[in-house]
């Protein structure tokens, strides 16, 4: 007679940490590509709008103050997504790469906050690279302060927790040969309409606007920037940001663990 | 926890959801009772859409079942999905490794989520690439490996965690003649080993070289089950003929029960299928009933007793 014996079950930290290194791992290898891909177009657009326009006096010498907490949102933000919903068409693709994943010894919520963790993180790595560039081509910037730590913190983290989920979800429910059309119809109006390129009470201007953008999840960590790096510009109250931020990350949670359970079983 | 029964089922059934307009939707198993003995080498065999990777699949938690209970190993596939994965390991249809990662640390990740330490696991992945001829291929990119390689990294990673089952989807599928049979050497020394494995094939001859007993399922019910002797013992007695004609060979059938010899007749489109104790006198007999119903016999064939002729017996079709 055999006996079957079975080795104790892995505890759930060790089975994230080895996914988490795992994703790491494809991470730092495609390192270049990567920030290339996520942080040129911010950086393009400091160029113009934070260093020729000003030269040329288009636009105000305060302008780059408004402009880079933008910029550092819109790398958070879409670093985050871009590195949870683009590796995602790889792993649910043709062959299901992701099946050595879904056989580890984890539940499918483990392995699906694995990746949003793995977004933040490199969402932080875009943000933290972008940062000193903006810095160096713009110069000094009137009222950009660090004072507040803490909330510089809280809305990159929250920020790039929201996004991640918002890519877990892209990842998941949309058709892999339409990843492209999302971030053409998707992410290039959320980029445009998120307050990036301006403050929200900027938007008084055009009430319609002012109010429809709110649907838009940049503008918190846009305005969340601003108020805790340059808190001298009108911005939203921070309280604010930081709810509505929450309320996103666990909207698109939710949302994207039922694609990605959707995806990964049938 | 100590169990004789490595799989259980009972009364499985999944049906996938409708798409495309359908109604209803697919009905992938039938109410599927299955019991698998710790040490076993188990075969499915059935056509492709009989319900054996979908089977496989639930056994596996990645198909969740319509309705019905499966237990692997011990623990039931959708109350304690994370146990029955700690104990198994998949070598699924096609292979599908990490193509981010090469050859060396698809073995190197398996092994950590699984809790291995990094010492342990790259002594144990190095000796598996050894085994599996794969050991000059650990830094290449699983891209820059042939297919047959691959099915190869595919069974070292399900090996890798030393689980207490194995399953096999189709593994020789694709394959070359001599990998098959290098394969077919490699699960032969697992089984020696005294793991369970569970290989799902639609080739009778793979069946019939490797498992200890196979289940014939069809259209997602089990429609025989035991050791490939004792089913091929029970396959309609004597020979196969199969003879091709020329035209509708319904009205050569009715009458072909009577020719000497002849147990059984069946029709699939042009194709008679007597089985009969002695096939030359019953091939001459039914050619001469085929011209007097005016009917040219254009292929003749002949097969002895096998799992093949058993499967036809039971559901009137080939196999593949």
């Amino acid at each position: 007679m055999n006996t079957v014996t079975h080795r104790p079950l892995v505890p759930v930290g060790r089975v994230f940490w080895a996914l988490l290194r795992r994703d790491l791992r494809v991470a730092r290898r495609e390192l270049p590509y990567f920030l290339v891909r996520t942080t040129l177009q911010p950086i393009l657009f400091v160029v113009v709008f934070g260093y020729l326009l000003p030269k040329m006096n288009f636009v105000q010498r305060g302008y780059s103050t408004a402009l880079l907490p933008g910029i550092l949102a819109i790398s958070l933000a879409f670093s985050s997504i871009q590195s949870v919903a683009l590796p995602m068409v790889q792993d649910f693709g043709f062959t299901k790469e992701i099946e050595d994943r879904l056989l580890a010894p984890a539940s499918a919520r483990l392995i699906a906050f694995e990746k949003v963790v793995a977004g933040v993180l490199q969402g932080l790595v875009a943000a933290v690279f972008v940062l000193p560039i903006a810095r160096l081509i713009m110069g000094p910037i009137a009222g950009l302060t660090v004072t507040d730590f803490g909330s510089v913190i809280a809305v990159t983290l929250l920020g790039a927790t929201a996004f991640s989920a918002l890519g877990l979800l892209m990842g998941t429910a949309i058709q892999p040969q339409q990843i492209g059309l999302m971030f053409s119809v998707i992410v290039a109006p959320m980029i445009f309409f998120g307050c990036a390129y301006y403050p929200w009470q900027g938007l008084s201007a055009v009430p319609v606007f002012k109010y429809a953008v709110l649907i838009n999840p940049l503008v918190y960590v846009s305005e969340g920037m601003r108020g805790a790096l340059t808190p001298a510009l009108p911005h939203m109250p921070l309280g604010f940001v930081f709810l509505a931020l929450a309320f996103i990350t666990v909207v698109f949670w939710i949302w994207g663990l039922r694609a990605f359970e959707r995806r990964a079983f049938s | 926890m100590t169990t004789d029964a490595a799989i259980r089922t009972r009364a499985l059934r999944k049906v996938y959801p409708a798409s495309g307009g359908k109604p209803s939707g697919i009905v992938a198993l039938e109410g599927l009772d299955l019991d698998v003995r710790a040490g076993e080498f188990f075969g499915l065999l059935g056509p492709n859409g009989a319900g054996k990777t979908t089977t496989i699949g639930i056994l596996t938690t990645r198909v969740r079942p319509t309705s019905g209970a499966a237990s692997v190993a011990g623990a039931d596939v959708v109350k304690e999905p994370v146990a029955v994965k700690q104990r198994i390991g998949v070598v699924p249809q096609r292979p599908n490794p990490d193509r981010s990662l090469t050859v060396l640390e698809n073995l190197l990740f398996h092994a950590a989520y699984f809790g291995i330490p990094s010492k342990v696991a790259l002594a144990r992945a190095r000796q598996l690439l050894e085994e599996l001829g794969l050991a000059e291929r650990g830094a290449a990119k699983v891209d820059e490996i042939s297919g047959g390689q691959q099915q190869r990294l595919m069974i070292a990673r399900a090996l890798i965690h030393e689980p207490s089952v194995l399953f096999l989807d189709e593994p020789t599928v694709g394959l070359d003649p001599q990998a098959r049979l290098a394969l077919w050497e490699i699960l032969r020394g697992l089984h020696a080993e005294g793991r369970t494995i569970v290989m799902t094939t639609h080739y009778m001859e793979e069946a019939d070289r490797l498992c200890e007993r196979v289940a014939i399922v069809d259209h997602g019910r089990l429609l025989a089950l035991d050791s490939p002797g004792a089913l091929k013992a029970r396959a309609p007695g004597g020979t196969l003929i199969e003879l091709t004609l020329d035209g509708d060979p319904a009205p050569v059938a009715e009458s072909a029960r009577t020719v000497p010899g002849v147990l059984r007749a069946d029709v699939e489109g042009a194709v008679l299928r007597a089985y009969a104790e002695r096939p030359g006198e019953a091939i001459a007999g039914l050619i001469k009933l085929a011209e007097q119903a005016g009917r040219a016999v254009t292929h003749v064939a002949l097969s002895p007793p096998s799992l093949e002729t058993l499967f036809m017996s039971l559901t009137g079709r080939r196999l593949d």
